[in-house]
């Protein structure tokens, strides 16, 4: 369906498997669903240049999907309710075991017109994640990884969360 | 739009994103189940049949997300709900 070479779809399978379990997360255990899972984030890469959801309508616009970009901020609020992510690439320890079934599940991310509002009533923070000061009493601001939620209080959050491999733009000032 | 041939049951319209694996599942349900279908792969469009696309979805589901499957103009079923889409076909 797509001129993306199967051995691109099986190298970034092996990783994107590895780091999963590394990192404490799984990857659905039904494998084909996965890898075309896989191809269509590979096919996101050269339509936006960037790894937008492959379940979800890309605005094409980085900024204005940097929420849905895999793994996307919903995650691991889906997997606590659901047991899986949105598109079921990522699944709990359960369905990863075979005792249950993914199931398709509602979408966490507001609509169109919510963000807009949200956006439109969030104050623009120049300084997010650059240098900020550190709140009174504290050392350094802490910085919280909108992805996993991984907090880091040094000046600036780091280039790549840790723990989940988020880029530093995923993270939002938390104190 | 891209046209399936099979067993005429009124107007099925599958609106999907062509990287999306709920999507590629209800198409093959619909294959499976040999009805006759179209479908619009929303991420293939650009400019303003994509804006088109996108509003016409809206009508149907506000969220506009995928698969969104409108049966008969009359039924609307969001996500690869096998059983509900079984009914509201009749097969
Ligand atoms: S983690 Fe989020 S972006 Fe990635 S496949 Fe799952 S739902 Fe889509």
């Amino acid at each position: 369906m797509s001129d993306i070479p199967p051995e691109k779809i099986e190298t970034t399978f092996k990783k994107l498997d590895a780091d999963a379990e590394k990192f404490g997360y799984h990857l659905s255990p039904d494998t084909d669903f996965v890898k075309e899972l896989i191809e269509g984030l590979l096919i996101n890469e050269e339509t936006y240049g960037y790894w937008a959801c492959p379940c979800r309508l890309a605005d094409g616009d980085k900024a204005d999907d940097l929420d849905i970009v895999c793994p996307c901020d919903y995650r691991d609020a889906d997997l606590n309710e659901f047991g899986a992510c949105y598109c079921a690439l990522y699944v709990s320890d359960e369905i990863k075991r075979g005792d249950a079934q993914p199931e398709p599940i509602p979408d966490r991310r507001p609509s169109y017109s919510e963000r807009k509002i949200e956006k439109a009533q969030i104050p623009v923070q120049e300084d997010e994640a650059s240098g900020a000061e550190a709140p009174s009493g504290l050392a350094y601001p802490v910085w919280r990884c909108k992805v996993c939620g991984y907090l880091a209080a040094r000046d600036d959050p780091p280039p790549v969360c840790p723990i989940c491999k988020a880029t530093k733009e995923r993270f939002e000032r938390f104190m | 739009m891209e046209h399936v041939d099979g067993i005429d049951k009124g107007k099925v319209v599958l609106y999907a994103l062509s990287t999306c694996g709920w999507c590629k599942k209800t198409k093959n349900l619909l294959n499976e189940l040999g009805v006759a279908y179209e479908v619009e792969f929303v991420d293939k469009l650009a400019g303003e049949a994509r804006e088109a696309c996108i509003k016409e979805v809206a009508k149907w589901n506000e969220r506009t997300s995928f698969p969104t499957l409108v049966i008969r103009d009359e039924i609307c079923i969001v996500g690869f709900k096998e059983e509900e889409i079984k009914e509201a076909l009749g097969v």
